[in-house]
């Protein structure tokens, strides 16, 4: 008794006859869509859904004539950013994720890698007395209370990390804490090949330099 | 007893009427606080330039909230970006203009509306040649079918007799086929 799914199947194809290739074809197309589509979503699997672009990868950095933290008086433009391979880290007292990092940008300027800090929407005093107890990594702590700098540079929320090469062109962004994982996976292969090729990467020639 | 009923009725109806009210009074509020909420009491030199205003802060897009317009986000970059929409907007920048400034800074992500480059040509035109596909195929599909029509309509005309054979030929086959059916069956009933 076990043939008879069989059999009734043998009635229906010998019923049909040649419109069984035809009905095959029916069912087999949604098949061969839903594996299409499972395969395009499949391949998202694992994005951050939350990564931008970033407008300013490869463009000079926007001009901008700030203060420093330390000197209100001082008159930094986008020049002081030109002449070798940095990080332009932007921060503020505001902002938990930057607090978690700093331990680890500390570690990277003992370490000999050249960070300016972007101080960014925040209050002098403020930003002073988180250096002072919690150490200064940065070589130059630029002052931006109005976000002015870092809106033309396309910040939308600190922490954030550009690779800025010697020419001053924005190589690479990070947004989000950096750490150990994010700088050896991302940030420092494109960090080394700057250094290694002087400011300059295979294949890519600043753009405003030609 | 008829002036009682008359005014039970007038104060049913003033009743009626308070809801009403209320009732309208609170859909309006509903539908304008995201309006409000987009003023930020902003003000304008020119009844254009807010229109302007109200039409890229609906247009353009939150990159830390992502699904919100910036008309609609309290993120400090979507406020940000709408005192400098409304900075721009007084300065005389035209409604592309303030678009391509916020593409430069934040990507092409910062707009609800793509702009038509090589890249997005898929986007705006698949859905056309898509439904043009679909259109083609219901035509050709018509088309067959009309020709199967007509060509059964003049077989049954012309060719009487070629026709009468073949339904015998036919109706053979239908006959081998039921009785190969019913052999089957036979075969796998008990």
């Amino acid at each position: 008794m076990h043939l008879v799914p069989r059999c009734y199947l043998e009635i229906f194809f010998e019923f049909v006859g040649c419109r069984v290739i035809n009905k095959r074809l029916v069912y087999i197309t949604p098949l061969i869509l839903a594996v299409g589509l499972g395969f395009i979503l499949y391949t998202a699997i694992g994005k951050d859904p939350s990564h931008l672009e970033t407008a300013r990868l490869d463009d000079p950095i926007p001009a901008f004539s700030l203060s420093s933290l330390q000197d209100a008086q001082a008159k930094v433009d986008q020049t002081a950013l030109q002449g070798q391979v940095r990080l332009l880290n932007v921060w503020a007292t505001w902002c938990p994720s930057c607090r978690t990092e700093h331990p680890y940008l500390m570690e990277l300027a003992s370490k000999g890698v050249d960070i300016v800090g972007l101080n960014y929407k925040d209050e002098r005093d403020k930003a002073l007395a988180w250096l002072s107890s919690l150490g200064n990594p940065y070589s130059l702590d630029l002052y931006d209370p109005q976000g002015r700098f870092g809106f033309d540079l396309g910040v939308y929320g600190a922490p954030e990390t550009y690779v800025i090469d010697a020419q001053g062109f924005v190589r690479y962004r990070h947004v989000g804490e950096l750490n150990e994982r994010v700088w050896k996976a991302q940030v420092e292969p494109v960090y080394r090949a700057l250094l290694q090729g002087s400011g300059k990467l295979q294949g890519s020639e600043p753009r405003g330099l030609k | 007893v008829s002036q009682l009923a008359l005014i039970r009725a007038k104060s049913t109806s003033v009743a009626d009427l308070i809801v009403g009210v209320v009732f309208i009074g609170l859909l309006v509020l509903g539908s304008a606080t995201s309006v409000f909420a987009s003023i930020d009491a902003k003000e304008f030199s020119s009844e254009e330039n807010r229109i302007v205003y109200l039409d890229l802060t609906r247009e353009l897009r939150c990159p830390k909230c992502q699904n919100q317009d910036i008309a609609d986000s309290n993120a400090p970059i979507a406020k940000d970006m709408r005192d400098q929409v409304h900075l721009l907007v007084e300065d005389g920048r035209t409604h592309e203009q303030v678009v391509a400034y916020m593409i430069e800074r934040f990507g092409e992500f910062v707009t609800y509306k793509p702009r038509v480059t090589t890249e997005t040509y898929l986007l705006w035109y698949g859905p056309w040649v898509l439904i043009g596909i679909g259109v083609l195929v219901a035509f050709l599909l018509s088309q067959r079918k009309n020709a199967r029509a007509l060509n059964l309509d003049k077989s049954s005309q012309a060719h009487d007799e070629a026709k009468s054979n073949e339904s015998a030929v036919n109706s053979d086959d239908r006959e081998t086929k039921r009785s190969k059916i019913a052999e089957l069956v036979n075969k796998y009933d008990d």
